[in-house]
């Protein structure tokens, strides 16, 4: 068996699907990462995540073209955004509530949608999903190239938005308006920052990335529509947030970590290791718990997160 | 100082309520260019809210502003920005863990577009600092910031964004004398250069050293407008109340009885792991009000968190009635017999959204009195909140009501009835009438002087000097973490209470 | 142009506490057509199936209360730990630990006298839930984890520890389908009214039910748990263990939707099968916020929400309208309610400028 764990097609593989299995996480964490920057937990991830899921395979399936069914995921994912800056920015309610809502209405909403349009067939459709492409040069690496280098387009799109995230929050002056709405919106509004405005857009584009995320489960990892797809991501991409401290690359760093352990069950599994396998899907959700009690007590929360902002609520 | 006739900013009619409150009523106001006008009133006057109408932060429901001749609609803080008003608030709207620079360009245009430019920034910044001697590191992260450099940095924001007129709101209420005159300097040399500051106070003093023209609000509405060369401080403390101050408080003459509270090399830390109190050694005797004066922020709030067991000292013993405190430990600060007074009402002492019965039984829901075998006595704890709202004349709609509905005055006094039910032998006060009106204060002033009378030793920390002085048979005075100097209240001088609060010995 | 601010209001009258949910119960269902109409129901006969499936016969009435006692007891856990600002996210997972300590402890206990059985397997089922939850709860007071996150990802491991049992120690011997074997007789709930399914687990959540509104209105515990939920700074401020407050919510909180989970099993399957709950936990939350966080209110909130599930399988076969219509419904009804809530406290001003 060690032998086994040491072939060089095992490492290849293994890498391979980390890059597959984390690149929902990914995607789904750096949307997260604007809202929260932004101040407002997003706790609709979950269901924008399985809508997006859903939308994606609807469309692909009706129009046949795969991008448009990242297309359609990408704004399913910016309606659902946007339905929770009307709850939770405009109209200012509890965050934790309206997220959840978020969850429980897209859920409701996707598997009413699937079912309608598909019936209950006793076998269920699919489709023609993505193909890997083998970068040039990078994939005849030795050992890593392989693994690495031959992904679905989406992931490298993911690993494009990462430093593209980066350098927004950081490097530009959308995204010092972005952070100071996150810590303290009495700030930006001050200074003239449209605290709900900034607020709605990061919600919009985030959940444009959540849907994404979503999409990339069936149209790629998949080829079809399970009811369980997510199977709770959105919530581990969360906690992937506060691991990596409101940071796109310490988060997908945490997304590689998770996509690592997901990955690695897979392979065992498919070379024969007797052991249980829902115990192996445990370890990854146990494991982003025990990486949450390490990083909590020096986590810098965005001070103005989970606060809905009304200018004139201390004049009462 | 050249004036001209066309002033800078007019404001006439406005009007503003709140619910039931009208905070503004029918108020006009002028300001011209190259002039410092003061807005004096006490609190609750509506000053703050007059300036927030003309920094486009509040939306007035009546009303006309003009802004340079020019008439304007004023939506949000950018469009009064972006015609050269800037405010610096109370509460400094600045970002904790960003870099000055960071908060300074934060919604500024950038010259290479949508990325920050923070080295032409950093250049700009760097002029405005030698042009008004205002020395800040562009890098230093804000939270690493003393309160007065935060505000330099308010300052130089609103100077960055070439603010002509600017609105301080209280500036020198966090500021030692020192830092106090280094203000008025600026503010001084902003003028010079044809800018207009209107300058927040209910300081008289204050008032008539800086300002040229003072503009008084009482409930609302302009009683009276002044130059500052014709009119003395008498006549302004009576216009801003609306009748005579009361000079003084009787005070019989006690002689100080045993110790209730011997603090005994007390060593805090605060949140930034930093010493807040060094070797404190402190005593408060029956019958006596010890004032401890000094300037916000100099380990006042660590001190009355540690009595309160809301923080553990890092070392240290304190004793109550010669009983030694467990530390840490709220529920052994109340059972200790302290009267605790927080200065965070909102945060720390009040369940703003429970009742105010529900406040009431706070510290003392769990004693025998209130319960059995975990059941409440409800019978009794009406009683009990009945009697309270009755003796302390708490205006609320009842035991049931909201207490987020009730006024800062009130709210001060149901926590006042709170502290005070059980007559306490000790009575820890933090800034206790901070933000209430002249009468609730007055009304606090007195209740605490009654315990006195009983025979509670009371240690009352402040940063209110008057209040300090009216109150205290001893004073002491803390600076950094230590006790700079002790004086007996009947013979303090107020210039050497002064130094010692800006940290000089003498 | 016109613009639209929010203001808070005066306090409403007594009245609107109950007027806004029955207001909000009615947008809903108006709501509601939307997705009926986009599935070619027809409207009137959809809403007809809709009631007459879930109050229209006698047995349909019974069985609506048979999906009311796990909702109410999961809407009750979710409520009793919101109003501590525990945010119980988990009430899935601890409704799962009860159905899981029930089956160990209702297979095995066929040589203890029967009618010790039925108690223990419910006190175990509490437990065993209260436990799971105080794990999240834990690790919010000791370790400052976000019990949001932590109370979601238990949820995910307590369903494969379901499932790494039920295809290991816990199969039902000689099955190949991850399922338990049968509990013994003793551990069963009675059935208390013949031809029908109503059980003793009704009767336990209606029980819970009024235990919960005496705990939150007469203890001192509900009153600490109120400031605690209110203020945790204020309430620390004022000499209350919040620590031990919270970790007592929990248990409380877990118990209740293991509750759930041993009436599932007890009284329905029989054993335990990985679909044991279709989401009563997730469903609680949105049962808890509807009926304000308060007994009553969950107890009416749940009724609703089992009307609207158990009639959306007559609506469905009868009109063809997908069954996860009561799902789009569910959602609906929260955020219905939310903003019908928002506006008891605030209004909006129109202004012309």
């Amino acid at each position: 068996m060690i032998a086994e764990f040491l072939d060089l097609a095992f490492i290849s593989g293994l890498m391979g699907a980390t890059m597959r299995m984390a690149t929902p996480i990914i995607f789904a964490a750096l949307g997260e990462i604007l809202t929260e920057r932004a101040g407002v937990l997003n706790l609709g991830i979950e269901g924008i995540m399985l809508m997006g899921a859903m939308t994606g395979f609807v469309f692909t399936y009706s129009s046949g073209s795969i991008w448009f069914g990242v297309f359609a995921a990408a704004c399913v994912g910016m309606l659902l955004g946007f339905l929770m800056a009307l709850l939770s920015v405009n109209l200012g309610l509890s965050q934790h509530v309206s997220g959840l809502g978020i969850t429980l209405f897209a859920t409701g909403l996707a598997m009413f949608i699937y079912r309608l349009h598909f019936g209950s067939p006793t076998v269920p459709p699919i489709i023609q999903p993505f193909k890997q492409v083998a970068l040039p040069v990078l994939s005849k690496i030795p050992v890593i190239g392989p693994g690495l280098f031959t992904q679905y387009t989406l992931t490298y799109i993911a690993w494009l938005l990462v430093p593209a995230l980066s350098i927004l929050l950081y490097k530009t002056t959308i995204g010092l308006k972005i952070r100071t709405v996150g810590e303290n919106p009495v700030v930006a509004d001050t200074v003239g920052v449209n605290v709900a405005l900034t607020r709605t857009l990061c919600l919009v584009a985030g959940g444009a990335l959540m849907g994404i995320g979503g999409a990339f489960l069936t149209l790629a990892h998949q080829n079809m529509f399970l009811i369980d797809v997510i199977g709770g991501r959105g919530w581990v991409a969360i906690a992937m947030v506060i691991f990596g401290n409101w940071n796109p690359l310490k988060a997908t760093i945490g997304a590689l970590i998770f996509g690592f352990l997901d990955g690695l069950q897979l392979r065992l599994q498919s070379i024969g290791v007797v052991l249980s396998f829902h115990l192996f899907l445990m370890i990854p959700y146990l494991l982003t718990i025990i990486a949450l009690i390490g990083v909590s007590r020096r986590a810098a929360v965005p001070a103005g997160l989970l606060k809905p902002y009304r200018r004139e609520e201390k004049g009462g | 100082m050249g004036k001209n006739d066309q002033p800078v900013v007019s404001m006439s009619g406005i009007t503003k309520r709140f619910l039931d409150v009208t905070a503004n009523r029918d108020v006009s106001f002028q300001l011209h260019s190259g002039e410092i006008c003061a807005l004096l009133g006490e609190n609750g006057a509506g000053k703050t809210t007059l300036m927030n109408i003309l920094f486009g932060y509040y939306a007035c429901d009546a009303g006309e502003i003009f802004i340079k001749g020019e008439k304007v609609n004023l939506s949000a803080p950018k469009d009064a920005i972006s015609r050269g008003v800037g405010m610096i608030h109370q509460h400094f709207a600045l970002v904790a863990s960003q870099t000055v620079l960071e908060n300074i360009v934060v919604g500024t245009a950038s010259r290479k577009g949508i990325f920050l430019d923070l080295a032409s920034a950093r250049q700009a910044l760097v002029r405005l600092q030698e042009r008004f001697g205002l020395q800040i590191d562009p890098d230093a992260r804000v939270w690493t910031l003393s309160v007065g450099e935060q505000q330099k940095v308010e300052i130089l924001k609103a100077l960055y964004r070439d603010v002509d007129i600017l609105i301080m709101d209280e500036p020198t209420a966090v500021l030692a004398p020192a830092e106090t005159s280094d203000l008025f300097n600026t503010l001084r040399s902003l003028v010079q250069e044809g800018r207009s500051v209107v300058f927040i106070s209910h300081k008289l003093n204050e008032v008539m050293d800086i300002s040229d023209r003072i503009v008084v609000l009482r409930a609302g509405e302009v009683v009276a407008e002044r130059k500052t060369s014709e009119t003395s401080a008498r006549e302004l403390a009576n216009l801003m109340v609306g009748r005579e101050l009361l000079e003084s408080i009787e005070k019989t003459e006690r002689a100080p009885g045993d110790p209730v509270l011997n603090i005994k090399k007390l060593n805090v830390l605060n949140d930034k792991k930093l010493a807040a109190i060094a070797d404190l050694n402190l005593t408060v005797r029956q019958n006596e009000i010890l004032g401890m004066a000094g300037i916000s922020g100099n380990g006042q709030t660590e001190l009355s968190e540690v009595l309160f067991g809301m923080r553990s000292p890092s070392q240290g013993v304190i004793e109550i009635n010669e009983r030694s405190l467990k530390l840490g430990n709220p529920a052994a600060s109340i059972q200790s017999q302290m009267g605790r007074i927080p200065e965070d009402r909102i945060g720390t002492g009040l369940l703003m959204d429970l009742s105010v019965e529900e406040n009431f039984i706070l510290e003392n829901h769990a004693s025998a009195a209130f319960q059995a075998y975990g059941l409440m006595k409800s019978q009794k704890i009406h009683n009990f909140s009945d009697r309270l709202i009755k003796a302390y004349n708490i205006k609320t709609a009842g035991r049931d009501a909201i207490t987020k509905s009730l006024s800062g005055g009130n709210l001060q006094k149901v926590m006042l009835a709170r502290a005070l039910a059980g007559e306490p032998s000790l009575i820890v006060a933090s800034q206790p009438t901070r933000g209430l009106d002249v009468g609730a204060m007055e009304y606090i002033h007195q209740r605490l002087v009654e315990e006195r009378q009983r025979g509670a030793g009371i240690l009352l920390i402040s940063d209110d000097l008057d209040e300090i002085f009216a109150l205290s048979d001893r004073i002491v005075v803390l600076y950094e973490g230590k006790i700079m100097g002790e004086a007996p209240g009947a013979t303090a001088s107020r210039e050497q209470i002064g130094l010692w609060m800006s940290g000089v010995m003498a | 142009m016109i613009r639209f601010r929010i203001i808070k209001r005066k306090p409403l009258p007594g009245w609107a506490k109950i007027v806004i949910p029955i207001a909000a119960i009615l947008a809903t269902l108006i709501l509601a057509a939307i997705p009926i109409l986009l599935a070619g129901g027809h409207l009137w006969k959809s809403y007809y199936y809709l009631f007459h499936g879930a109050l229209g016969t006698r047995y349909n009435l019974l069985e609506t209360f048979v999906k009311a006692s796990p909702l109410l007891l999961t809407g009750l856990a979710v409520a009793f730990a919101f109003r501590a600002k525990f945010w119980n996210i988990g009430a899935e997972g601890q409704l799962l630990a009860g159905a899981l300590a029930a089956t160990v402890l209702g297979v095995n206990m066929g040589s203890i006298p029967p009618v010790l059985v039925l108690p223990v397997v419910i006190v175990g089922g509490f437990f065993a839930g209260g436990l799971w939850a105080s794990i999240p709860a834990l690790l919010k007071t000791k370790l400052k984890v976000d019990d949001v996150v932590s109370t979601l990802l238990l949820n995910y491991v307590m369903i494969h520890i379901m499932g790494a049992l039920l295809f290991g120690p816990l199969q039902q011997p000689g099955s190949s389908w991850p399922r338990s074997s049968a509990i013994v007789e003793a551990a069963c709930y009675p059935i208390l009214m013949p031809r029908s399914r109503f059980h003793l687990g009704i009767i336990i959540s209606f029980v819970a039910m009024l235990i919960i509104w005496f705990i939150n209105k007469k203890t001192t515990f509900g009153y600490q748990a109120k400031a605690v939920g209110t203020n945790i700074r204020a309430a620390h401020f004022g000499g209350i263990n919040t620590t031990s407050v919270i970790l007592w919510t929990a248990l409380i909180s877990g118990g209740l939707a293991g509750l759930a989970g041993v009436g599932e099993l007890c009284a329905l399957q029989y054993r335990l099968i990985m679909d044991i709950s279709p989401g009563y936990g997730y469903s609680g939350i949105v049962i808890a916020m509807l009926g304000n966080l308060h007994p009553v209110g969950v107890l009416f909130s749940s009724l609703f929400f089992s009307v609207i599930i158990v009639g959306a399988q007559t609506m469905s076969r009868m009109t063809g309208v997908p069954t996860y219509i009561a799902e789009v419904i569910q959602g609906m009804a929260l955020m219905v309610m939310l903003i019908f809530l928002l506006f008891t406290e605030y209004k909006i001003k129109v202004q012309r400028k």
